[in-house]
């Protein structure tokens, strides 16, 4: 629909209206975007933050905020933020020399194939059935813990840490390292073989090609890639909720208790709120991004 | 594409909206004497021109929209499947696992619509606290309901209840005969709560038992929160939400759940006991309420004549549910014998939550529930 109207629209480009002053009608063509993303992502933002600020029946209030002082919320923070960013980084580690691998191997080969469209297909596999898989093979009735155990051993010995936050971070970790591959694949195969070979006549070896001339091109990429690794477990919900139901480790759970209680817990507001603050998170992770992004171009 | 084709096409799913839309309304104007006004406000069947009015008037609505009825529930798909075929009305049940909660909020955010819920089953503090989404009806056998279970002019009335248990499977965990035993070492990481109890109904009443079983009382719930707390530091607690599946798979042999519920689990478990502490029995009942905006009114309470007929009754015993007419039917023998001598045995008083006293124990379990159990 949207290049269906640019036709019209170029013709009216550059013509002079109104004694010399051009009146340029180039930003029509950006119309549907900035309608987008303000359907789609400013005017939601907006309702939660607002939404925020009143109670149940309707009155400003910023008890809300407050309510974010409580022991389980601020818990639920330091969880989601260190099961975040410990399953961006592993994801992205694993994810990046996962890609290279493939990178490494025939362009057009079965291998890379294979994994690129397995990759296409685990990256989205989330959610209660991909927890549900591991409750069912390693959980502590699966059949591979079973196996384990009657052969003398017992990974559940200490405890079931499937159900607690490593498990959480294994499971992730199955979405995360298959979405790392795509995002980071097309910035391994902008890495041209002529720079190692310029590396190796100028009398460079391989620690040289990664640290002075690899590296440095790749590692923006790979920050990007992490930060986005880290912004889906961060929303992550329905994964977290399969394998653990009590005790809300993850915000977006917090936010889900608010908002739907059939014992009367219900706060509106105080969910807002939990909105609100994982908004500053992700906002603040994409500011320090950012500000290091900034430096490693610099350092090109 | 060429833009003539896709305009075209943009043309005909319009139309075709419109259509179904009308199809939808056109049916729904009533023959019989229940007018659709009338349906509407009909507080009893003979107000609407008695059984076979309401009956013609529900058919011609063609439809029944209900919300949050799982078909592994109570005997619900059972019920929902027995009501088509009796009456010829096709039902849409939506997010069959929601909470009484969803519901409530299907009801705010749907208004009038078409796909709004005509009935609502929910939970009572639920029902409690939404009367004002309620059109007050009385079905015919609504002197067999005792007073204390229902609103007086029928904006909601209890519908089938149960006391709160410890199901296990037999074959896993060992026989269950004191409620300490959970706290023992063949439970570990065994047991569990059938939702987080902050938000389900079935799940503090849970926690309530357990603080019963405890010492605890009605009034103050904290013996149980700190039972839980207990159950997490022995390693027994899984909390994993118990489902039909991780009962099946035996990622939760044990759950803490309504005895109807669990009982039922015996078809997929022949090991499956069910306990029900003599110190601590805690009964429960939902209760049923019609949307006063139901986009198909007499429908909706043709559905609830259905409910509380001595047919509908004894399905949700079949379930293993206690129907809300349970006494009154064994009275004038109208109830199925066979299928209330399969329910759990039950010794001892019953004890019920006041409103009062449910909020004070959510109060509670809101403010400490997660950091005792992680």
């Amino acid at each position: 629909m949207t290049t269906a109207g640019s036709p019209a629209v170029a013709t009216n480009v550059g013509r002079p209206l109104l004694g010399g002053r051009r009146f340029s009608l180039d930003w029509v063509g950006t119309l549907p975007f900035f309608v987008y993303v303000l359907l789609f992502l400013l005017l939601p933002t907006a309702i939660v933050a607002f939404g925020a600020f009143f109670d149940a029946t309707n009155g400003f209030t910023l008890d809300n905020f407050a309510h974010l002082s409580r022991s389980y919320v601020i818990k639920a923070t330091i969880d989601t933020v260190g099961i975040s960013a410990v399953t961006a980084i592993f994801g992205a580690t694993l994810g990046a020399l996962l890609a290279y691998a493939i990178v490494t191997g025939r362009p057009n080969g079965l291998l890379r194939r294979l994994v690129v469209s397995a990759s296409g297909v685990l990256a989205q596999f989330g959610g209660v059935t991909l927890a549900f898989a591991f409750i069912a093979s390693i959980g502590p009735a699966g059949f591979v813990y079973l196996f384990f155990q009657s052969h003398g051993f017992n990974y559940y010995a200490n405890s079931v840490w499937l159900f607690q936050i490593p498990g959480l971070v294994l499971v992730y970790l199955y979405f995360q390292i298959p979405l790392m591959v795509l995002v980071f694949l097309p910035a391994l195969d902008g890495i041209k073989p002529q720079w190692r070979e310029a590396t190796e006549s100028l009398g460079g070896g391989t620690w040289h090609y990664w640290r002075y001339v690899a590296g440095p091109i790749l590692f923006p990429a790979f920050l990007g890639a992490t930060l986005l690794l880290f912004a889906n477990a961060f929303s992550a919900y329905a994964t977290a909720n399969a394998l653990i139901n009590q005790g809300g480790p993850v915000l977006a759970q917090q936010i889900s208790g608010a908002l739907s209680s059939e014992v009367g817990a219900v706060e509106p507001g105080f969910a807002k709120a939990i909105a609100v603050e994982m908004i500053v998170i992700v906002t603040l992770v994409t500011v320090g991004y950012s500000l290091l992004q900034r430096r490693t171009a610099k350092w090109l | 594409m060429k833009l003539g084709n896709l305009w075209r096409h943009v043309a005909l799913a319009v139309m075709a909206v419109f259509v179904v839309a009308a199809c939808g309304s056109s049916n729904s104007s009533g023959s019989a004497s229940c007018s659709e006004s009338s349906a509407k406000t009909a507080t009893s069947a003979s107000a609407c021109g008695g059984m076979d009015a309401l009956i013609a008037a529900a058919k011609s609505e063609g439809r029944l929209n209900v919300i949050a009825l799982p078909r592994d529930w109570a005997n619900y798909g059972a019920i929902l499947d027995k009501f088509t075929a009796t009456y010829g009305i096709p039902i849409t049940s939506d997010n069959p696992d929601g909470s009484s909660q969803d519901e409530v909020n299907a009801v705010q955010q749907l208004g009038t619509t078409s796909r709004a819920p005509d009935v609502l089953d929910i939970g009572l503090a639920v029902a409690l606290a939404n009367t004002n989404l309620f059109a007050p009806y009385k079905v015919s056998t609504w002197g067999d309901i005792l007073d204390s279970q229902k609103e007086p002019s029928g904006l909601w009335f209890e519908d089938y209840g149960g006391f709160m248990s410890v199901g296990y499977d037999s074959s896993k965990v060992p026989a269950i005969t004191k409620f300490d035993d959970l706290l023992g070492s063949g439970f570990k990481g065994k047991v569990a709560l059938n939702g987080n109890p902050k938000q389900a109904n079935a799940a503090l009443n849970g926690v309530m038992m357990a603080n019963l079983a405890e010492g605890g009382t009605l009034d103050d719930i904290s013996k149980g929160v700190d039972f839980f707390h207990r159950l997490k530091q022995a390693g027994n607690f899984v909390p994993v939400q118990a489902t039909t599946a991780t009962v099946k798979n035996g990622t939760t042999p044990v759950v803490f759940d309504w005895d109807y519920l669990s009982a039922a689990h015996g078809t997929d478990v022949p090991t499956w006991k069910v306990f029900v502490p003599g110190n601590a029995i805690l009964g429960g009942y939902y209760a049923q309420s019609i949307n006063k905006s139901a986009p198909h009114p007499a429908a909706a309470r043709l559905w609830e004549e259905f409910l509380y007929s001595d047919v509908g009754q004894n399905l949700w015993l079949t379930g293993l549910a206690r129907p809300v007419r349970q006494a009154a039917m064994q009275k004038s023998g109208t109830l199925d014998a066979a299928a209330a001598a399969k329910l759990p045995p039950v010794n001892g008083t019953p004890q019920f939550l006041s409103d009062a006293q449910s909020t004070s124990a959510k109060n509670y379990v809101v403010a400490h529930w997660d950091a005792a159990i992680s």
